[in-house]
């Protein structure tokens, strides 16, 4: 199994005439993934690659009843765009743009919560999620993925959720479902809710949990984990050398004073029994053993 | 990018949060100027984007020219934490009855905003917060909603400040709020906040952090610009788009992604080496972005290797490899380079390579046997 998505999700592309919406949202297609609509205001009847676009996420989910919906549109408008895939009965929502500000996040976040509680958002600023052979919503490259299971991957980093995939795929070891839930410091979907759901998820056997310098996700993260997690979890933590103060690339990557630290964030793993590796290719060695053992 | 001293409190005063009259000046004559302006006495200021400059001797009272001339030449080129002054705020000195603490940030824990309001202001709220957190009245702020007066007004009270405070301490906190929140601040503080002898409540300080991602909303954020960098290695990098942290090590680094940048320091630092920098050349990358990358890693003297370390997603391997060629040709690579290249159009990337590799021009299969011989190099 996967989680969140699997192969019959029907996804729409918010922004599919766009130049990253058409070649990400063509791509995903040509993975498998059920993309069955686009949406841009002005251009509804047209289409991109036989794939029909929508003036609204309304008509294309009533033409297409597609329930996920992968928004790939500047900064600026993203915020409305997620909220209008809300608002237009779409239950499960990626958002890859980078650079939305802060208080749109928070805003959007907060009404999503209040006025649409079924609804997920996943980022924004992430690579999307991917479970291989079945769907791939964002722009993680499928190649590096393999299908099969049994582990779970969550990740805040793009670059180091494919670097992930690929020390499991090279040693042969499959994935159920990767997530990248985002370095924004209000991400839609976090830690916890992935690893509850990969905890029940029967054919999840273990999890990869890749975290960064920043917040305090990672430590609730342990505590979870600690009350609830009966299946392995081997993590890494980006950023030990990082000097406090800089923001490291991504926004929600800061150390403030004494919170937010790699070690601080390792040690509470480690005190819940998490495997934390120094690198990701220790990590992905530890993974290697584990899953042999089963 | 936070703001000096002076340009928070002109971000202020955009949205009607009173602060003292006063000016900059960057020399002695212009300091004496500005206190001729606002009347003495006046308090000259160091501007530095560092705590601890009272103690530093860079916050100075003067009750008159003579004064302002010995403090301000003592001031300008101090050396604070690092920091060295190139810039007075010189203002009004006020009388203060009472010093009280107020703030908005984001709490990422509950992603709601939280607001930290003191009747105990003027020392560091992270001591007070240590040694006496009844002190401070935490408000936890739906973003939605917002926050309105009737709100403050509970706020005040259940901080405890001083009742004839409370009114005027109430209307600040909701443009401070504004402030914050449509201003697009990561962070908005006032320590202190006070009250003067004659009831008034201004802002004596101003700590604020505006949130790059808006800047497109913020034209007036142009002007806080000019002085924003004081790494002129940084500023190179952000003229050229980059994404770049300047650090003090010897391998010069540069990744896609911020994870795979702070990964690789990581992985430097683990086999004996220390990072000349943090270079995310960003999703999509192509081959111009990473010429300029590499040209500004060979400005910093104190490189002794470069480690590209490439994990092609929305990059594309090839155009990497271009690139290298692109920059070799533009400019003269003092230090030798070691690749480590995975993922989108990895092969052909290697291929555009192979015909140029020597002991300057590097490839290596894993991130970890890369890491190992640019710090070899480095080292060496």
């Amino acid at each position: 199994m996967s989680i969140f998505v699997d192969e019959n999700t029907q996804v729409i592309v918010q922004g599919l005439t766009g130049g990253q919406g058409r070649f990400h949202g063509l791509r995903n297609r040509d993975y498998g993934t059920k993309v069955v609509g686009g949406v841009t205001p002005g251009k509804g009847g047209t289409d991109v690659d036989g794939i029909p676009v929508f003036n609204s996420v309304k008509e294309a989910v009533a033409a297409t009843g597609a329930t996920a919906s992968f928004v790939v549109v500047p900064p600026k408008f993203a915020a409305a765009a997620i909220i209008e895939a809300a608002q237009g009965g779409i239950n499960f929502i990626v958002c890859i743009t980078e650079g939305i500000p802060a208080q749109d996040e928070a805003v959007t976040f907060n009404r999503l919560v209040e006025e649409f509680p079924g609804v997920r958002l996943l980022g924004p600023n992430c690579p999307g999620i991917i479970s291989p052979g079945k769907c791939n919503i964002g722009i993680t490259s499928g190649d590096i993925a393999l299908a099969g299971g049994p582990v779970g991957i969550v990740s805040r980093s793009g670059t180091l959720t494919y670097q992930a995939l690929y020390e499991l795929s090279q040693q042969g070891i499959g994935q159920t479902t990767c997530v990248g839930i985002g370095g924004d410091p209000v991400p839609g979907t976090n830690f916890i809710d992935c690893l509850s759901a990969f905890e029940a998820d029967p054919e999840t056997l273990a999890v990869m949990m890749i975290g960064e310098i920043g917040g305090s996700e990672e430590e609730r993260a342990a505590e979870w984990i600690k009350a609830n997690m009966t299946k392995p979890v081997v993590s890494y933590i980006a950023g030990v050398t990082a000097p406090p103060g800089r923001k490291m690339g991504h926004a929600g990557a800061i150390i403030s004073g004494s919170k937010g630290t790699a070690q601080a964030k390792m040690d509470a793993l480690r005190a819940a029994g998490v495997h934390v590796c120094q690198n990701p290719t220790e990590a992905g060695q530890k993974m290697g053993e584990i899953v042999k053992a089963f | 990018m936070d703001l000096f001293e002076y340009q928070g409190k002109q971000y202020f005063a955009r949205y009607g949060i009173a602060v003292s009259p006063g000016g900059v000046a960057d020399t002695v004559d212009q300091a004496v100027e500005v206190a001729t302006r606002v009347g003495y006495p006046v308090v000259v200021k160091a501007q530095v984007k560092v705590g601890g400059r009272g103690k530093a001797g860079g916050v100075k009272l003067a009750a008159n020219e003579d004064e302002v001339r010995l403090h301000a030449g003592n001031i300008l080129g101090l050396d604070i934490k690092g920091h060295v002054v190139h810039r007075l705020w010189v203002e009004r000195s006020s009388d203060i009855a009472k010093e009280y603490y107020a703030s908005f940030t984001l709490d990422r824990q509950n992603k709601v905003h939280l607001g930290m309001l003191s009747a105990q202001g003027g020392v560091e709220i992270e001591v007070v917060a240590e040694e006496n957190p009844e002190a401070i009245a935490f408000l936890s702020i739906d973003p939605v909603r917002g926050l309105d007066l009737a709100t403050a007004r509970r706020w005040v009270n259940e901080a405890e400040l001083d009742e004839v405070a409370r009114e005027q301490a109430a209307e600040l906190l909701v443009r401070l709020y504004e402030c914050y929140t449509k201003g697009d601040c990561d962070l908005a503080e006032i320590n202190p906040l006070i009250l003067t002898p004659d009831n008034k409540v201004h802002a004596l300080d101003a700590k604020v952090t505006l949130d790059e991602n808006a800047s497109f909303r913020h034209p007036e954020w142009d002007e806080f610009r000019a002085d924003e960098f004081e790494d002129p290695r940084e500023k190179m990098a952000k003229e050229k788009g980059l994404n770049y942290i300047g650090l003090d090590g010897t391998v010069g680094i540069i990744a896609n992604g911020a994870g795979l940048a702070m990964s690789t320091l990581d992985v430097v630092n683990q086999v004996g080496g220390t990072a000349a920098n943090f270079l995310d050349i960003g999703g999509g990358a192509d081959a111009d972005v990473m010429a300029s990358a590499l040209e500004v890693i060979n400005a910093d003297p104190k490189v002794k290797a470069i480690f590209v370390n490439i994990f092609g997603g929305i990059t594309r391997v090839d155009d990497v490899a271009n690139g290298v060629l692109e920059a070799l040709q533009r400019v003269t690579i003092s230090a030798p380079i070691v690749l480590r290249l995975d993922g989108t159009n990895a092969v052909e990337g290697r291929a555009i390579l192979a015909p140029h590799l020597n002991e300057v021009l590097i490839t290596e299969p894993t991130m970890l046997d890369a890491a190992r011989r640019a710090v070899g190099l480095a080292n060496a």
